[in-house]
């Protein structure tokens, strides 16, 4: 532990009670009453902290309440405080008056846990729609997650806004294309945005509460579908946590094909999403283009790993299967091929006086609202903000090879397309240079599940962001809570901000340049 | 411009003949349509693709089938965004109970006749997410359904030739 983190503990220890909790593996942790938990907050932030994480575990199997946990990170600072709440009438002071990030996450947990987040400005339900029945709280172990829910009448309450040529806009949750659902409302004058919110929840699928119900190498299945696009990172992020909490350490070769398929996957959905920004600006042959050169990454996968979007290829205590030789030289082939096609494409794109035009100064998320808001993964790194779990939380193979993260600072479209841009060539760089130093030896360590009561944490980043993870052992081996935080979570409301001012057309562009996952939000 | 023109003529024509599917990877169920409709889908069917739960991956695959290399346009297959316009039903993810409702007014929405198949094997029987408070499972707990195609995600090819397979019969 450095000084910087031990400076905070004794600044924690004189003001907030605190005490060491051992139980969690891979961040420090430690315990405050609950009346000192938005105290504590306010002292990591003073300290430069962001709020990460924040959520709830119904402890009951443990014999005791609830417990309440927020992560808090700064540079290669890892903390994690957690309060013990009583079993009846659990409330827990908020932490939005420090952290806007809480927002919605403490919505989520007055939803699905039944805490009461006291202080909180908005108490809405989030993720619960307005037909559950009332006192219904799926993630507490009383509840039995397997019969279906009752639908109520029950009606939500829209922001509003009044005035001479105010009009309202509700789009979804079935949208136009073959994307995701949920459900935005748009106030508006003429054609300006004047605000923009979002009610998600609609692919919500009990993902949270079915981990419970799993063994661990269902449970590894499961994460790899929390999100399809970042099936990689989310594996990766559940298996860290797990092996973190059983002291499992992943042999130096399959770290080394872990940082292979994660790259790999930044790559795919860069090229994806670049080629979409284009369509949406009514530029279809760099659409096709883009969609080709991923078309061929795709196809290496399932050659190489046997899946498109190598689900499955992560597995607790390593990797599913190792390459041979030939599969290296396959990927090394295709990425010589992809550079160049890319580089022929990023300079069309740059040519382009019509791409300029439409992707400058659009949806811009500005530097400041970014940091208040604790936005991470590229949306951050495009409004200033250099963040990346592969430096802040160095996990082999990242720790021996650092990547070189780019960040711009201008916050709109372009800024997050250049930035996904840049990291192609650095997914590339990364990917010649593991196989290159590709160590020999095994591809999966002996595992056994972690001791009851230990919880695992973890930091991934996913080609969207940061991505979390925090489980803990039931009393008698399973997993008593499975603690999901895809970089959706902290990013949509960054979506809300970024619209603020620009006209209703360009919405979709600007939506598609954020491109959030509804499922990993959802969950 | 010119360099546009260039990339054009180097890249030439990258569409392929389609693969054929391995038989088991679509189940036929539902009466289907008469054939004399289906006909007439043939070469023209409009589909309204709706997420009713899913995790994106087969979300991305579906986007695949657009892409210059499989060309779903070909065969006369385009996604419409108005269920009025819409011919087939294609949907994807366990239903959660969230979407339950948006899904059947989707269905609702769309003229008669129509065809409803379900993508991926969360579609099927509601896959890794099984049948929960939140999940119904699959597609056919809600909607009668025509047909499934398996495979977590089905691959473009899969799902072209699923597709094929229901208009084709
Ligand atoms: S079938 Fe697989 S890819 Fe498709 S939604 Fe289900 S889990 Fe995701």
């Amino acid at each position: 532990m450095n000084g910087k983190l031990n400076d905070i503990l004794k600044q924690l220890l004189e003001r907030c009670a605190v005490s060491m909790d051992a139980s969690v593996c891979g961040a420090a942790a430690c315990e405050v009453p609950s009346g000192f938990f938005s105290d504590a907050g306010k002292i990591l932030k003073a300290a430069g902290f962001r709020l990460a994480a924040e959520w709830a575990s119904d402890e009951t199997l443990f014999g005791r309440g609830f417990g309440v946990y927020a992560a808090y990170i700064e540079g290669r600072d890892h903390i994690v405080i957690k309060s013990l709440l009583p079993p009846d009438d659990p409330a827990f002071p908020t932490l939005t008056r420090h952290f806007p990030a809480a927002y919605r996450m403490e919505r989520q947990i007055a939803s699905l846990m039944g805490l009461k987040p006291d202080g909180h400005p908005d108490p809405r339900p989030w993720i619960r729609h307005e037909d559950w029945p009332e006192g219904v709280f799926p993630l507490r172990k009383s509840f039995d997650g397997t019969k279906p829910l009752g639908r109520v009448e029950g009606t939500y309450r829209w922001v509003s806004a009044e005035g001479e040529g105010v009009f309202e806009i509700p789009v979804g949750p079935v949208h136009a294309g073959i994307i995701e659902p949920g459900h935005f409302r748009f106030q508006a004058v003429g054609e300006d945005i004047i605000n923009l919110e979002e009610k998600l929840g609609y692919v919500h699928k009990g993902i949270e509460k079915r981990f419970e119900a799993l063994g661990w190498e269902e449970a590894a299945r499961l994460a790899a579908r929390v999100s399809g696009d970042s099936t990689v990172a989310h594996a990766i992020a559940f298996c860290m946590a797990v092996e973190a909490a059983s002291g499992c350490v992943p042999p130096p070769r399959a770290g080394h094909l872990r940082a292979i398929m994660l790259e790999r996957e930044r790559i795919t959905n860069h090229l994806g999403d670049i080629g979409a920004i284009c369509n949406d600006i009514a530029f279809t042959f760099l659409h096709c283009q883009f969609a080709t050169l991923r078309e061929r990454v795709l196809r290496t996968n399932r050659k190489v790993f046997g899946h498109r979007l190598m689900m499955d290829g992560i597995a607790l205590g390593g990797v599913a299967a190792d390459l041979s030789d030939d599969a290296f030289v396959a990927i090394i082939d295709d990425l010589h091929v992809l550079s160049i096609e890319f580089e022929r494409l990023v300079r069309i794109y740059e040519d382009n006086p019509s791409v300029e035009d439409r992707i400058y100064g659009a949806g811009v998320l500005e530097p400041d609202a970014a940091k208040a808001l604790g936005v991470v993964g590229f949306t951050a790194r495009a409004s200033g903000q250099r963040l990346d779990a592969r430096i802040e939380n160095p996990f082999p193979p990242y720790d021996k090879f650092p990547p070189t993260v780019p960040a711009l600072s201008s916050g709109d479209v372009h800024a997050r397309a250049w930035v996904r841009v840049e990291e192609v060539r650095e997914s590339s760089r990364l990917i010649r240079e593991l196989i290159r130093e590709m160590p020999e030896g095994s591809v999966r360590a002996g595992w056994s599940g972690p001791l009851s009561g230990l919880s695992g944490f973890s930091v991934v980043e996913g080609w969207r962001g940061e991505i979390i993870y925090w489980v803990q052992c039931a009393p008698g081996g399973g997993i008593n809570r499975c603690m999901v935080r895809d970089p959706s979570t902290m990013n949509w409301v960054a979506l809300e901000q970024a619209v603020k001012g620009n006209i209703v057309p360009d919405f979709p562009l600007c939506n598609k340049s954020f491109n959030q996952s509804y499922s990993g939000h959802d969950l | 411009m010119l360099k546009i023109l260039h990339q054009i003529f180097r890249t030439g024509i990258v569409t392929e003949p389609l693969d054929p599917a391995e038989e088991a990877k679509v189940t036929l169920a539902g009466a289907g349509l008469e054939k004399a409709v289906r006909k007439r889908f043939r070469r023209s069917a409009a589909i309204r693709l709706v997420d009713a739960g899913s995790c994106n991956g087969c979300e991305l695959e579906i986007s695949a089938t657009c892409n210059p290399v499989y060309d779903a346009e070909r065969f006369g297959i385009s996604f419409t965004a108005s269920p009025r316009f819409a011919d087939i039903l294609l949907v994807t993810g366990p239903v959660s109970r969230n979407m339950e409702v948006p899904l059947r007014r989707t269905y609702d929405a769309m003229p008669s006749p129509k065809l409803v198949v379900a993508v991926g094997d969360c579609g099927y029987n509601g896959g890794v997410f099984g049948s929960s408070y939140a999940s119904l499972g699959g597609v056919g707990s809600v909607l009668s359904v025509d047909a499934y195609i398996h495979g977590c995600p089905p691959t473009p090819s899969d799902i072209l030739n699923g597709l094929l397979r229901v208009i084709e019969g």
